[in-house]
Order: structure tokens, then C-alpha cells, then sequence
């Protein structure tokens, strides 16, 4: 894998060539992030955010490690056991902080990796495999978040739990018994609790499994870039390190700073006042809704309200399905040549003031009371995300006139060809002095 | 042939949200809009002010003080604090001895056995308990309370939207129900009319109702409004009680990260400096 | 001062221009370490005793229905102790031992509070290895030397709960305590 001009891992000390002949680990990490890799030297920060995911994984990881020696996963004293972590365990309100906000921002960042994806085409040939495992990977966050949402056990815990099973529930014949099952009982309770804690402990490790193979597979072309251009020889590349490495250092760092002002001067604004009433299965709180990552698609959920041929409820929970099931079809969906949005004029139309606007809004109404005109408005986007992906995207892919691509990757840093296509400090506007 | 099949699939769900918008737009449009009792009765929380807001805040522990004495004096016959323990008074400003007498003294005694029988029987408190909950189990709560369950306080600032201005408004804002207020939504037995609370109508009888109800051993002047915001600050205490730690820390990382981060922004210029025009 | 600002200043220069590149660049990882070091410690400190625990580090019991010859068990930080009232008989026989013979040599007087010499409040934890000896309860074997006796590896302390015989090597620790009372002594 990459390319021919990579350098080659030649270790110095001896026994750093001891151990790489007997077990290759330092050449490994050396062609995978380290100057091994050769990558386009026109990455915008956009590119920043795979680096972040992988950052704000290992930090769940390891908070959620700590939290689960003091966390006791059973429904008479889960609550307690979560503020016995906030009030005696030695900085226990911090790791516990951290990790509740971590889940927020790990999905802040890898959302806006998903929709750099989106508009690069980062999804296209020859990375199909890179995008389906990263939809893989972005399943199995949702699925660990939300069981995580559930340890706590308070309000929203329980009637989260009772209302995502439910959604099982929704399946012609077999609903019931797949819902029973999930849960262990009719209701969630301590069956419940113990098998979303144990499979909330073991899915992050899946999810590290599924990123080795994600790297692995965007190894395999390299890393794509703003122009969509392929790399055609060494000067267009940059080793990951130290260039890239430093870039994300200081991405790192802005990233730790709006995560820091999150943890300690507004922990509780992501979260519900709600979770802090212990589970009550005798009583429901008034507006039950998921954590923000999940509001776009329960508002999906919510905006089928007719019975159709079949019942509306069906609707809504197949819909919700098929709208991250549809992105698996993506890269034969689109079959536009050209990889980036910036050369792809109506794409980036119906991008920015389509596909942006239109979950924003379906965050928005998610978030709010299953009222009107909220009701009406997520079915309009609703109705709008899946006509994009679905119908707008191949039609354009079809008839669009694209603008002309650069020669190459190091063509477009030396004349600007696009803003923000440029590494840091090339000025677009000057002429390139020396090559 | 993936297109195709796409394609008719987005029709589809195009569709059927298409119909479910009709059809919900039908009835917004000739449905008659009802505004609930609630939300046209229904009052924002009153504008408060405590020590601890802000990204500097830290506690009044003065305040903290009379707060408790409040609820000593005035909540705890009905209202748990189950998630704080006596030994926890030493962090707003009690000495271990005070701690330990306030503890032996609390009206209600801790769940025990007794040693020689081995039935049930209670015990004075000491400064490791939590505080004991004034009713064996739920059920004795509301059979005490003509079936309303007085909350335990320990979260409830965290609990409620706008916690501890909630709890001041809630406090304060008993009032008598307005002449146009629905007759179904007028109070019945044993409920109380507040604009602050949810539906209105809330079990609790105004708990405190004039100055100098506590007399606080600060000599400060027990008005309703000063009883209110100091067991508001209280009860704040209660939810959050590392909030001074979790400010100080804070401050202190952001200072560093700021730092470090610049840092981290001129080695990557200086490192990027040389591929500039390559 | 002023010859450091100097080589900052010229930074267009090639070589001073490299150095200070470089100090950046250390001090930018420099500052990472330490922020890696600094997060260490909360994710140690999480592994102490947590507040509740502590919390529990002292507690009062009542001795005064306890007759010289008996002892009893309880707890005092999730350990047990062992509170034993001694006889006359066994408070001569711990002071008739040649202190300087013992493996830990300490009198019965330096094991026990003044004026409460029969008092003999130990933990019960055998110091070789932990287990709880015994001796404490009515008919248990008492060991070689009268007081208690470790069956994990055959340890025999004395009336004074000092190791004599066996692989232990202290004997039984003695707590801080105090008698807040004639009958009430608290531990810790």
C-alpha cells in the first residue's frame, strides 16, 4: 500500500531494529500516522476531525473504564451509585463530566467528518470501503451511546430505553417478542440494565476493531483532499509527520477548548434536567426526547403520522432506518465522476442550502415537542433528505456540467485554484515565487 | 439498477410524508387552535440572582448556612436529602463538633436494629449517615400527604429547568388563583394554586409564609424572599457540590490549554514555514 | 534580557531562526507532556478511598458488657477488631515474657492505654498474610500462647497479642483508640 516515493522505516537505535525484526509494531505505526504516510498537502481543517474521532474514542474509553469501577449496574442502586461518583469518589464529578460530554462532542466531531465526507465525495472510488465501515463505526456509536444513556438510570434513561425498544416493537408479528427479548421483562428493568451496561462496556472495543479496518482501507488509496484530484507523484505529498501530526495537535487543541468550557462551566446543558429524577416506571416525564445526536432522526421518526398501508408507526421506524441505511448506497448513488464538491456546482447548491438546512431543521423539530408546526416542518425535511439522497443526488450526478478540475493536487496549491483547497499560508491571490 | 430502486423507494417515502403533511396540515388549518390553561397561566421562572452563577461563581457559604437552617426548620418534616450525608455541612463551613451534634440532634432518626432483639428500630444519626428520609417508604409519604410524594431535594436544582431560580419562584409564588382561570383548572382539596409550578396546582402548602419563620443564627433578617433564595442556594449546594472545584479546575485548565494550544499553532506554522512555496 | 530579545529578533536569520523554531516546537510538545501527566492524576487519585470510606475511619463501641477473660469481634474500617478484656492471670503471664526476647519486642503496658491495662484492643488481622486468627469467641483455640492463634499458617500470638511462634512478623497492630467514657471506647 501508498505510494512508491513513502519513506521507509529505518529505525535507529539497535534495539528499535531488534524488536522491528521481530515483531514489525514501530514500522506499523511508522506507515500508518507516522512519516510513512504520504498524504495530499492540501488538507483544509476538515481533515482534522478523523484524528479527533479517534481522540474522543480513547477518551470515552478510558473515563468510561474508571466510571465502571464505581459504577454498580442494577436498578435499586444505579442512580445512587452514579451520584456516589459525583459527590465521594476523588474527582469523580470530573471523570463522570468528561465522559457524558465526551459522548456529545465524540458525535460533534464525527459528524462533521461524515459531512466532509459528504461534500468531498470522500465516499466515491476507490474509498467506497472506507465509507461503509465508517457508517459501520457510526452505527455502533449510536448503539453504545444510547445503552450508556440508560446506566444512569434516571428518567430518561428508563423511558429512553423503553421508547428505543419500542421501536422493535413496531415489527409485524415479531415486534413484541424481539422487544421482550431486548429487554430480558415487559419493562426495562435490572435485566435490562445489567446487558446495556455489558454490551455498553464491550462496544467501544468493537468500535477500535472497526477503526483499524477503516484506517487500514483509506491506506489502501491514501487519504483524498479538497481538489478530489488523485496525487500524481511526491509533490503533491506531505509525510503525515510532522506535518500533519502538528496540524492536529493544534486542532487538538481548539477541540480541547470548547470541550473543556462544555465539562466544567456548563455540564449539564447537553443533558436533561429529567435525568436526575430516579427511574420511575409509574410515571412519564412530560417531554421525552433523546440527546441532541439523536434528534434528527427522531424527528424522522415522529414526521410519519398517517397510516399508509401500513401503520404509521412502521413508517416512522423504517424511515428512520432507511435514512442511515440509504447512506450505505451512497458511493453508487452518486455517480458523478468528479469527487469534490467545489468542482461540482449544483451538488454544492443543493449541499449548502439543501441537505445542510434540512437536518439542521430535523435536529431542531426532533428537539422539540411533537407539536405543530414542528410536526409539519420535519415532514417537509424529512421528506427532503430522502428525496436528496435518493432522487436530487443521482439526477445531478447525471446532468450536472462540473468545472474543470487541476492538473494536480500541487497545481492548485501554487495558484489558488481554491481558497480554501490551500494549505495553511499560501496566499491564493499571489503568484507562486519559486516551485 | 441501485439508482432505480433508490429512486422509487425516495418516491416513496416522499410519498407517504407528502400525505402525512396534507393530512396534518388539513387539521392544523381548520382545526380549531386551543391554547392550554397551562400555557396561558403559566409563569417563567423570576429573575435571581445567586454567588455561584457564572463561570466564577463559588458559594456564599453565609448564605449556605441559612439555607440549611431553612431546611432544617421548614422542609425537612416532608423532604428527603437521601444523597447527602451529615458529614458533608463541614464543606459549607460547620466544624466537625457542630457537624456531630446536628447530626445526634436531627428530628428524625436513621433505620436500625436493635442489637439486643435484632427488630427493626431507628438510632440517633451520626456524621457519616445521610440525611434520613422523614417517611419509611413511599407509600407512607403519600398516605401522609393525601397521595402527593413530597421529592426528595438533594437534585432537585439539577432536576428542574432553571433549578434554583425555580425552587425561589416556586417558594415565593404562591398566590391566589386569578378570576379567569377555568373552574376545572381552579385548585381542589389539598392543592394550592402556583404559576410556577407545571399544572398549576401543586400539593404543597406555601411552606414559608412570613418573615421571621426562622430565625437565622446569623442575626440576617428572615424575610420570605431572603428564606427563599438562601434554601434556593441551598439546595444548589446539595445538587452540585464540587461546583467550586469543577470553576477552580476549569479556569485552570482553560488558562493552560490556551497556552498550550498556541504553542501547538506556531509549531505548526514553523513546521509548515518550509513547504510554503515548494 | 535584552541579548535574549536580541536573537528573537532576528529571526529571518537562518541559524537563530532554526533555534528558536526548535524551542517552539520542544516547548509545544513540552506542554502536551505535561498536560498528559496532568490528566494522569485524577484517573490515579479515582483509586483512593473515596469520601464515604473515609468517612467511616472512626467508630464507638460499648465494652461494658464484656467480663474479664471474654473478647469480642467488631468492625472498624471493614476490618474486624478484636476487644478483649484480660484477666489478672493474663496480664501477669504478658508481663512475665523477657520483652527482649520477642521477634517485635513491645511490653504488654506499650500494647494498652494507662489505667486500662486490661484492656487489649488489637486489629484482628494476622500480620503475616491477613487472615483473621483466632481466639476472639467463646471455645475457640487460642493457640500455644493463650491469646490468638492464625490456622491460615499456624501463627500463635500471646495474651498480649504478640507473635511468638509461627510465620507472622508483628504482632497484632493496635489501633488508635480512646475511651470517651468508662464503657465506651472509640476506634480511629
Amino acid at each position: 500500500m501508498s505510494f512508491p516515493w513513502a519513506e521507509h522505516y529505518t529505525p535507529k537505535m539497535p534495539l528499535m531494529r531488534w524488536l522491528d525484526e521481530r515483531l514489525p509494531l514501530p514500522r506499523l505505526v511508522y506507515n500508518a500516522i507516522g512519516a510513512g504516510y504520504p498524504v495530499p498537502r492540501n488538507l483544509n481543517y476538515f481533515w482534522n476531525f478523523g484524528v479527533l474521532a479517534g481522540f474522543a474514542l480513547v477518551l470515552q474509553i478510558v473515563t468510561g473504564i474508571i466510571l465502571a469501577m464505581h459504577y454498580a449496574p442494577a436498578g435499586a442502586i444505579a442512580f445512587q451509585s452514579v451520584e456516589h461518583i459525583m459527590r465521594d469518589v476523588n474527582q469523580g464529578w470530573l471523570l463522570r463530566y468528561a465522559h457524558a460530554n465526551g459522548a456529545s462532542f465524540f458525535f460533534i466531531v464525527v459528524y462533521i467528518h461524515i459531512f466532509r465526507g459528504l461534500f468531498y465525495g470522500s465516499y466515491k472510488a476507490p474509498r467506497e470501503m472506507v465509507w461503509l465501515l465508517g457508517l459501520v463505526i457510526f452505527l455502533l456509536m449510536m448503539a453504545t451511546a444510547f445503552m450508556g444513556y440508560v446506566l444512569p438510570w434516571g428518567q430518561m434513561s428508563f423511558w429512553g430505553a423503553k421508547v428505543i425498544t419500542g421501536l422493535f416493537g413496531a415489527i409485524p408479528l415479531v415486534g413484541e417478542p424481539i422487544q421482550q427479548w431486548l429487554l430480558g421483562g415487559f419493562a426495562p428493568d435490572n435485566a435490562a440494565l445489567n446487558r446495556f451496561f455489558s454490551l455498553h462496556y464491550l462496544l467501544p472495543f468493537v468500535i477500535a476493531g472497526v477503526i483499524i479496518l477503516h484506517i487500514w482501507a483509506l491506506h489502501i488509496p491514501g487519504s483524498g483532499n479538497p481538489t478530489g484530484v488523485d496525487v500524481k507523484g511526491p509533490q503533491d505529498t506531505v509525510p503525515f509527520h510532522p506535518y500533519y501530526t502538528a496540524k492536529d495537535g493544534f486542532g487538538l487543541g481548539i477541540f480541547l477548548i470548547a470541550y473543556c468550557l462544555v465539562l466544567f462551566f456548563a455540564p449539564n446543558y447537553l443533558g436533561h434536567a429529567d435525568n436526575y429524577i430516579p427511574a420511575n416506571p409509574l410515571s412519564t416525564p412530560a417531554h421525552i426526547v433523546p440527546e441532541w445526536y439523536f434528534w434528527p432522526f427522531y424527528a424522522i421518526l415522529r414526521a410519519f403520522t398517517v397510516d399508509f398501508i401500513l401503520p404509521a408507526k412502521l413508517w416512522g421506524v423504517i424511515a428512520m432506518f432507511a435514512s442511515i441505511l440509504l447512506l450505505f448506497f451512497l458511493p453508487w448513488l452518486d455517480k458523478s465522476p468528479v469527487r469534490s464538491g467545489n468542482y461540482r456546482p449544483a451538488f454544492k447548491k443543493f449541499f449548502w442550502f439543501g441537505l445542510i438546512p434540512c437536518v439542521l431543521i430535523l435536529g431542531y423539530c426532533g428537539g422539540a415537542p411533537a407539536e405543530e408546526p414542528y410536526v409539519m416542518i420535519s415532514q417537509i425535511a424529512a421528506a427532503y433528505y430522502f428525496a436528496h439522497f435518493l432522487i436530487i443526488l443521482p439526477l445531478i450526478s447525471k446532468f450536472e456540467t462540473t468545472l474543470p478540475l487541476p492538473n494536480s493536487i500541487s497545481e492548485s496549491v501554487l495558484h489558488g485554484e481554491k481558497q480554501e483547497a490551500a494549505p495553511f499560508g499560501v496566499d491564493g491571490t499571489k503568484p507562486a515565487t519559486a516551485a | 439498477m441501485v439508482r432505480l430502486i433508490g429512486f422509487l423507494v425516495g418516491l416513496g417515502f416522499v410519498g407517504v410524508l407528502m400525505i402525512s403533511f396534507i393530512s396534518g396540515a388539513v387539521t392544523f388549518a381548520t382545526e380549531e387552535k386551543v391554547e392550554s390553561v397551562e400555557s396561558r397561566f403559566h409563569k417563567p421562572v423570576k429573575d435571581v440572582h445567586f454567588a455561584s452563577d457564572g463561570p466564577f461563581g463559588h458559594y456564599d457559604r453565609q448564605q449556605l448556612q441559612r439555607g440549611f437552617q431553612v431546611y432544617k426548620e421548614v422542609c425537612a418534616a416532608c423532604h428527603g436529602l437521601g444523597l447527602v450525608a451529615f458529614r458533608n455541612l463541614q464543606d459549607i463551613g460547620y466544624s466537625e463538633a457542630e457537624v456531630k451534634a446536628i447530626a445526634n440532634q436531627w428530628q428524625i432518626e436513621v433505620p436500625s436494629i436493635d442489637p439486643a432483639t435484632g427488630e427493626a428500630s431507628t438510632r440517633k444519626a451520626i456524621a457519616s449517615d445521610n440525611f434520613p428520609s422523614p417517611y419509611a417508604n413511599e407509600t407512607a409519604a403519600r398516605a401522609a400527604n393525601n397521595n402527593a410524594l413530597p421529592p426528595d431535594l438533594s437534585l432537585i436544582t439539577k432536576a428542574r429547568h432553571h433549578g434554583p431560580a425555580y425552587v425561589y419562584s416556586l417558594l415565593t409564588g404562591y398566590q391566589n388563583p386569578p378570576a379567569n382561570l377555568p373552574a376545572e383548572n381552579r385548585p381542589g382539596t389539598g392543592l394550592h394554586y402556583n404559576p410556577y409550578f407545571a399544572n398549576l396546582n401543586i400539593a404543597m402548602p406555601q411552606p414559608i409564609t412570613s418573615d421571621g419563620q426562622v430565625t437565622y443564627a446569623d442575626g440576617t433578617n428572615a424575610t420570605v424572599d431572603q428564606m427563599a433564595q438562601d434554601v434556593a442556594a441551598f439546595l444548589t449546594w446539595t445538587a452540585e457540590p464540587k461546583l467550586e472545584n469543577r470553576h477552580r479546575t476549569g479556569i485552570a485548565v482553560i488558562f493552560f490549554l490556551l497556552i498550550a494550544t498556541g504553542l501547538a499553532y506556531m509549531a505548526y506554522r514553523n513546521i509548515w514555514a518550509e513547504k510554503k512555496y515548494r | 534580557m535584552a541579548t535574549v530579545e536580541n536573537s528573537d529578533e532576528v529571526v529571518g536569520g537562518a541559524p537563530d531562526g532554526v533555534r528558536r523554531r526548535d524551542f517552539i516546537n520542544i516547548a509545544a510538545v513540552s506542554f502536551a507532556g505535561v498536560g498528559a501527566v496532568a490528566v494522569v492524576y485524577p484517573l490515579v487519585n479515582q483509586m483512593n478511598p473515596s469520601a464515604d470510606v473515609l468517612a467511616l475511619a472512626s467508630t464507638e463501641v460499648d465494652v461494658s458488657q464484656i467480663q474479664p477473660g471474654q473478647a469480642i469481634k467488631t468492625i472498624w474500617r471493614k476490618q474486624p477488631i478484636f476487644i478483649r478484656n484480660l484477666t489478672e492471670k493474663e496480664i501477669a503471664e504478658a508481663n512475665a515474657v523477657d520483652v527482649g526476647s520477642l521477634r517485635d519486642p513491645q511490653t504488654l503496658a506499650e500494647r494498652t492505654l494507662e489505667g486500662k491495662q486490661n484492656w487489649l484492643i488489637t486489629l484482628g488481622v494476622c500480620t503475616h498474610l491477613g487472615c483473621v486468627p483466632l481466639g476472639a469467641a467463646e471455645g475457640e483455640n487460642k493457640g500455644e500462647y493463650g491469646g490468638y492463634f492464625c490456622p491460615c499458617h499456624g501463627s500463635h500470638y500471646d495474651t498480649a497479642a504478640r507473635i511468638r511462634k509461627g510465620p507472622a512478623p508483628k504482632n497484632l497492630e493496635v489501633p488508635e483508640y480512646a475511651f470517651t467514657s468508662d464503657t465506651v471506647v472509640q476506634i480511629g
